[in-house]
């Protein structure tokens, strides 16, 4: 108990005195998990769109593949990304392995199945909702896929979401392919796996609180700008 | 150029082995308003699908006076549950002129002269999700009479309705007929038939038992079936 009140004080005085260390770490912890996540909306909401509405052999095996590939293990990724990355792997000539965007890459292998995945099911149950009429007015595919990822951008932005929460809260991939160097490649979670296994589990807590804090903070803002739960709008 | 006629040979629907319509031949032409009258699950909806070219046909052939690709554009179908999108009302209705590439400005003034017309010119930008029964089916009717379709197909769009509804409904369709449009309205409801319909055309188990006038046919229609129907009997 003792340990969470000192990392509660401490995490309110890392806040409060806007520790320079903690803001560059958080910063860099966003701009990482937030280019992630926006790549991978932009791959996994069409994907999962063209997955609803689409109708080909494999379909099936396709969507559970999908859907096995949320739990992809972040460690596992790390490790591939990080093969495919060093000098001696195919990618290595362009030098990304211990940096910023080496980790971008690994998140998004980590969020886009998931955000993909989701968005399939959003999108699944409101194709259902409009199959005879916008087979009715002889729309295409690119406009059937428009007017469903618009009209359930709700349940999208849930799905995004959720890939933000698992972006930003992974530590494993980015810790093998960031490597956790300071001033470079360190974010969040990797300082709290750090800080752990130095003993300073106050300070370990408090990066804790803060992480949680800008998820939430992330969650809230979001939902404001979007309006959703506003009154009449489910 | 008008799409009418449109001709069905021979058209069969079949679902899991099991026969729908079919076979049904006729030819529909141009100006009428057309009343499909029938018991449940007699077949009147597959029938209005399959014309629309929304249900896939075992047999035979629906030919149009122009091309397939063609006549699509020029038809509209009001579905008995109303499709709502989950946009607002004035974005509802002109969904229809969006997907043809009309401008923004000219779409939304014409949708938003359909809107007051319907009554719901107060709601504009209210999410259409929230609408009564009655103001869903008005709202999915101007939606589809926005494009100023040749024919109109109209599944049962009054069923579960008060009569307040009922009557504004009826009024948008007589107004759309005598503008020029065709219609085919499926129903089971006679009065509404009586009130509405130049033609009646009786389908029982799928296959159309009797096609006449509205006055012939509520006179006296020819076949058993239709004449025990349209005296309530149960068929």
């Amino acid at each position: 108990m003792g340990d969470i009140w000192e990392g509660l004080e401490a995490a309110f005085w890392l806040i409060v005195t806007l520790d320079p260390e903690l803001v560059q770490i958080s910063l860099r912890s966003l701009q990482v998990s937030i280019t992630a996540v926006a790549i991978a909306a932009l791959i996994g909401v069409p994907f999962g769109a063209w997955l609803a509405i689409s109708r080909f052999r494999r379909r099936r095996a396709t969507i559970a593949v999908l859907n096995a590939l949320m739990g992809l293990p972040p460690v596992v990724v790390g490790l591939f990304v990080y093969l495919l990355l060093s000098r001696s792997g195919p990618f290595g000539v362009l030098g990304l392995l211990y940096t910023p965007t080496a980790m971008i890459i690994a998140q998004v292998i980590i969020a886009t199945p998931l955000i993909a995945s989701i968005s399939h099911q959003a999108i699944r149950d409101l194709w259902a909702d409009y199959h005879d009429l916008l087979i009715s007015l002889n729309t295409t595919k690119r406009q059937r896929m428009r007017a469903l990822v618009w009209d359930g951008r709700r349940s999208l932005l849930t799905a995004t979401l959720a890939g933000f929460g698992r972006a930003i809260g992974e530590v494993g991939a980015i810790m093998i392919v960031g490597g956790n160097i300071e001033n470079a490649t360190r974010v969040l979670t990797t300082s709290i796996a750090l800080e752990t296994s130095k003993g300073n589990f106050a300070l370990a807590l408090g990066l804790g609180f803060v992480l949680i804090a800008i998820a939430i903070a992330i969650n809230l803002g979001i939902h404001a700008i979007s309006g959703t739960e506003r009154e009449g709008r489910w | 150029m008008s799409i009418l006629p449109v001709n069905l040979s021979n058209v069969t629907v079949e679902k899991r082995g099991k026969r729908i319509i079919g076979p049904v031949s006729m030819e529909l032409p141009g100006g009428g308003l057309t009343i499909v009258l029938g018991p449940n699950g007699a077949g009147k909806t597959t029938l209005l699908r399959t014309m629309h070219g929304i249900e896939r046909i075992s047999g035979g052939d629906v030919r149009w006076q122009v091309s397939r690709r063609e006549a699509e554009l020029h038809q509209s179908f009001v579905f008995q549950t109303p499709i709502i999108m989950r946009r607002s009302v004035l974005d509802n209705i002109a969904y229809p002129l969006h997907l043809r590439g009309h401008p923004r400005k000219a779409s939304r003034q014409q949708a938003e002269d359909w809107a007051q017309r319907i009554g719901l010119g107060d709601a504009l930008e209210r999410p259409a999700t929230v609408l009564s029964g009655g103001e869903r089916q008005k709202l999915a009717l101007a939606r589809a009479l926005i494009i100023k379709p040749d024919i109109v197909f109209l599944d049962e769009p009054t069923a579960n309705l008060d009569g307040s509804a009922m009557r504004d409904i009826e009024q948008l369709v007589q107004d759309a007929h005598e503008s020029g449009m065709t219609i085919v309205l499926a129903t089971h409801n006679l009065g509404q038939a009586r009130r509405l319909g130049k033609e009646v055309i009786y389908i029982q188990d799928g296959v159309i038992q009797e096609r006449s006038s509205a006055k012939a046919f509520f006179a006296g229609p020819e076949d058993a079936g239709a004449a025990a129907f349209i005296n309530g009997d149960i068929v």
